[in-house]
């Protein structure tokens, strides 16, 4: 593990554990309450799995009134706690504390309304993004955030993360795409944060816990939204010999009025990777590939996917395939669903950056890129959401060398400063965790953080929820570490992550 | 603010005791000072949208509406950095001729005010969140806007959010920020998420009179994947010389034959697929056996701007109310209304804009009890003279109540900015 700063631990709350556990017991059934170490050991990272420490203990409430219990009594008793869903997230939002407890929401697992009047699921924390979509595809509904763990990665999760998908320019994040919440404040509180209507009255609570890591409340259950299937879905694979043209490309689509559904960018690197990896047929004579998707109905989809061909010529593309079917555009993306495990494959270790940055930047950015690369004496592959400006760079090193994961790190951080410099953010849709917390005032002065510091002690006055993630402790700009794989042994290494 | 500045800084302000700061710099410093002083201050722009909320008489007015102007626009990274005054007919006219827009439509309470157009500034938008008859197809105005910058009731600079859609770095205080009044910062700079125009627009107009009828259509659009991009329906105005007849004045088409009550769908894209998708969704709706008509781009352009500038409303004297409710629920809300109220439907069946008669306390209240049991939420966007002023403007429950008086102190520790603009106590 790094040497990342975490909260002191509060000996005193280590010191009465036993006290804590019997006390626990009259609040939840005592098999809800692991303590052993053989049973919280699966808890003690989440898929940031660089990063690993045990709780002081792990309880998995069955309803909103016991986590309001729990909450009571920390709240009462000094205790920290760490909330965690499904635990895929690749931030250490979930990063347990030894002087905190861990409440796993696995237990909220139940689709509580499937509301198809109102368009919308009411669903338990625990529920997987996925399993939405297939409790209501058989009326032709689906739920637009797709996370690329989306089969194994919880809904009250997506909240606090604010998660994405490769869909987001034109369906948005979690954000756009919930409706209400409950949540259980540290003090035990239960409040209601929209319910089944379009936005709500007041300030935005909502829009504020979503996407707060952890930081504010307990999620207990989540209204989404669900949309209706788009009739055609089809899409193009372009080739293009240098950056340059491939970034113009972009800026063109979307400068003449077409919102894909999807845009993703690979570099040479990864177009190699993926395709000796997947065997996904990739041109390999090219230096970007571009996947463009178009949904909606036919006849828009068949008119801009040639306007997109058009656009692509003129910008000097070298192929363009367009899916002729349902069977070829999955074959499109094979590759690009594959791009972790490739890189996997190419090196012991990679670590996986996620920085946003704006579309227009792209040839620039991975100039820059590959100029560090260079510098560190460490291969990259590039991917990169180009609808809505996130870039993923896949640093390959050996974790086994001296200094070699210190070098990988300075490397990733000097990624992330750059897209910031660019006009861009530190993340995209990872979250800052405790992995990008120490970097925050590259993006935000002290005035910044101390109102965002404001915020959590109005909900959170002793702090005790989630403490030590996304806000620096230090104080200062260290170099932490990212997304880390040794020897393929990610959390979840079966969940394709793109 | 450097030292020498801050040490020269006074409240300069005219008779009225307003001041007028000419950037963010000012702005910062005023507010330092008024929050040494414990001195309440009102926020305006250019009082478009003032009418909205409790009345605040307050020691001063911190006019913002000097810092204007376009600070960045780049059209092919979907956004557009503004002064948070900057009238939004510039943004427009800017977007214009790239061919984009501001998708969530914002609204003309111009209209309602005055009887003609003004859509205020961008910072007005923002702080009402009050989205067009686009938001169930594109999200509301909240989901537009991309980051901003502001003062804090202590008088701090503070900004949240960028330039890009992806983005989750830190706390989205863009959102909270939204929809808050001006009680939580005096807005500097905002970033709206900015999206093409749609070649074409047409318009399927369906008449028909039944409750049921209407809101079994609503049901069938919002499952249609023919992405529709607006839905209202437009009652008989009521025989009542106390409501303003209007209908037949705004709504003057060529193609808008009938005087009965109609649903009016709009859909957006190119000329050959809204031909097919009209066909599409005619077939979906079974439109075969009801009498409709179609507006051409003209008339559809026309229409849909008048519905979202209120022109319905136009100079009204009387309650206006704006009902937020689950679309299940707009039978139910229609069965509650009747012909007792002048109201239209908007947004597919869940937005309300319900017109109440002066003095009607007793009816409001009733009205808000309706929607709150319906799952809803109700705003009185207009009061009218007589209306008591006891009646609360906005819907809250005591807990998010309680959160709002927390997060309000996390910006504005001693109340000062907007104090009671939205509920008493905060």
């Amino acid at each position: 593990m790094s040497n990342i700063a975490l909260p002191k631990i509060d000996h005193s709350t280590v010191n009465k554990k036993e006290y804590i556990f019997n006390k626990l017991k009259k609040l939840t059934a005592p098999e809800n309450i692991l303590s052993h170490e053989a049973e919280i050991k699966p808890y003690e990272t989440d898929a940031l799995a660089a990063y690993k420490q045990m709780p002081l203990g792990v309880i998995l409430p069955r309803n909103t009134e016991e986590v309001s219990n729990i909450l009571k009594f920390c709240y009462q008793e000094n205790i920290k706690v760490v909330p965690r869903g499904a635990g895929t997230g690749l931030s250490g939002g979930a990063l347990p504390l030894q002087d905190a407890l861990l409440i796993s929401l696995t237990k909220f697992n139940k689709i509580l309304e499937i509301d198809f009047k109102n368009k919308c699921v009411v669903a338990q924390p625990g529920v997987t993004n996925l399993s939405i979509t297939h409790a209501v595809q058989h009326k032709g509904f689906y739920y637009a955030p797709d996370p690329s763990s989306q089969l194994a990665c919880s809904i009250g999760g997506n909240v606090a993360e604010n998660s994405g998908g490769v869909h987001s320019l034109k369906y948005g994040t979690t954000t756009n795409n919930i409706l209400g919440v409950e949540i259980v404040l540290m003090d035990g509180t239960i409040c209601r944060l929209g319910g089944k209507t379009l936005d709500q009255e007041g300030y935005d609570m909502l829009g504020l816990i979503c996407g707060s890591e952890g930081l504010l409340g307990v999620i207990t259950e989540v209204t989404v939204k669900i949309l209706k299937t788009p009739q055609t879905v089809k899409a193009a694979l372009i080739g293009f010999p240098t950056h340059e043209d491939g970034g113009n490309c972009v800026s063109e689509i979307i400068a003449n009025g077409i919102i894909p559904a999807g845009m993703e960018i690979m570099d040479k690197a990864l177009i190699v990777a993926t395709d000796n990896f997947s065997k996904a047929g990739y041109p390999r004579d090219v230096e970007l590939l571009l996947i463009v998707e178009l949904d909606g109905t036919a006849s828009e989809v068949d008119e801009l996917i040639n306007t997109i061909a058009e656009i692509s010529k003129k910008n000097n593309s070298s192929t363009i395939k367009i899916s002729k079917n349902e069977k070829e555009r999955l074959s499109f993306w094979i590759g690009r669903k594959a791009a972790f495990p490739a890189c996997g494959a190419m090196a012991p270790d990679y670590y996986c950056m996620d920085g946003s940055i704006p579309r227009g930047k792209l040839a620039e950015a991975l100039k820059e890129i590959n100029k560090l690369s260079k510098k560190y004496n460490l291969p990259v592959a590039n991917c990169f959401h180009a609808g809505d400006g996130n870039l993923h760079p896949l640093i390959m090193f050996d974790g086994s060398k001296k200094d070699e994961l210190r070098k990988t790190e300075e490397f990733g951080s000097e990624i992330l400063k750059m897209c910031v410099k660019f006009g861009g953010v530190l993340t995209g849709e990872h979250g800052v965790g405790i992995e990008k917390r120490e970097l925050m005032c590259e993006m935000f002065n002290d005035n910044d953080i101390q109102q965002q510091l404001s915020i959590k002690k109005s909900l959170d006055s002793k702090n005790l929820l989630n403490p030590g993630k996304v806000y620096p402790i230090l104080r200062k700009c260290a170099e932490e570490g990212r997304v880390h794989v040794h020897r393929g042994e990610e959390k979840f290494p079966d969940i394709p992550r793109f | 603010m450097f030292t020498e500045e801050k040490k020269n800084f006074q409240i300069s302000q005219d008779s009225n005791n307003v001041y007028k700061p000419v950037d963010e710099i000012e702005t910062s410093g005023f507010i330092k000072e008024i929050y040494k002083k414990n001195l309440p201050t009102e926020i305006v722009g250019t009082n478009t949208k003032n009418f909205i909320g409790n009345k605040l008489q307050c020691a001063k007015v911190l006019d913002l509406s000097r810092l204007s102007g376009i600070v960045e626009y780049l059209p092919e990274e979907l956004y557009i950095k503004v002064k948070a005054c900057t009238p939004i007919s510039l943004i427009e006219e800017s977007l214009e001729k790239n061919n984009q827009q501001l998708a969530f439509e914002p609204i003309d309470f111009g209209y309602l005010k005055d009887s003609k157009s003004n859509k205020g500034t961008a910072a007005g938008q923002l702080s009402c969140n009050f989205s067009g008859s686009r938001r169930f197809k594109v999200g509301s105005l909240r989901d537009h806007i991309l980051g901003f910058r502001g003062i804090n009731g202590k008088g701090d600079i503070i900004k949240s959010g960028g330039t890009v859609v992806k983005n989750v770095t830190g706390y989205d205080l863009s959102k909270l920020v939204t929809g808050s009044f001006g009680t939580l910062t005096a807005l500097t700079e905002i970033t709206f998420k900015v999206l093409p125009k749609k070649d074409s627009i047409s318009t399927l107009v369906i008449y028909s009179e039944d409750n049921k009828v209407i809101t079994d259509l609503f049901d069938q659009l919002l499952s249609s994947s023919n992405e529709i991009s607006g839905a209202v329906y437009m009652p008989n105005e009521l025989n009542n010389k106390n409501y303003t007849k209007n209908i037949e004045k705004i709504f003057k088409f060529n193609n808008l034959k009938s005087e009965e009550p109609f649903v009016a769908v709009r859909i957006e894209g190119s000329k050959k697929s809204i031909n097919e998708r009209i066909q599409d969704i005619s077939q979906e709706l079974q439109t075969n056996k009801m009498k409709t008509s179609i507006l051409d781009f003209y008339q559809s352009k026309l229409f849909w701007e008048k519905i979202n500038n209120l022109e319905l409303f136009s100079g009204t004297k009387n309650n206006l109310l704006r009902a937020v409710i689950p679309p299940a629920e707009s039978l139910n809300l229609m069965k509650y209304l009747k012909n007792n109220f002048k109201y239209y439907i908007d947004w597919c069946g869940s937005l309300f804009w319900i017109e109440v008669l002066e003095e009607e306390n007793i009816q409001i209240k009733e009205i808000k009890e309706t929607i709150i049991n319906l799952g809803g939420y109700l705003t009185i966007v207009k009061k009218s003279e007589s209306l008591s002023a006891d009646i609360d403007i906005f819907t809250i429950n005591d807990t998010r109540l309680l959160l709002s008086q927390k997060i309000k102190e996390s910006f504005d520790p001693k109340k000062l900015l907007n104090p009671g603009k939205m509920y008493r106590d905060l």
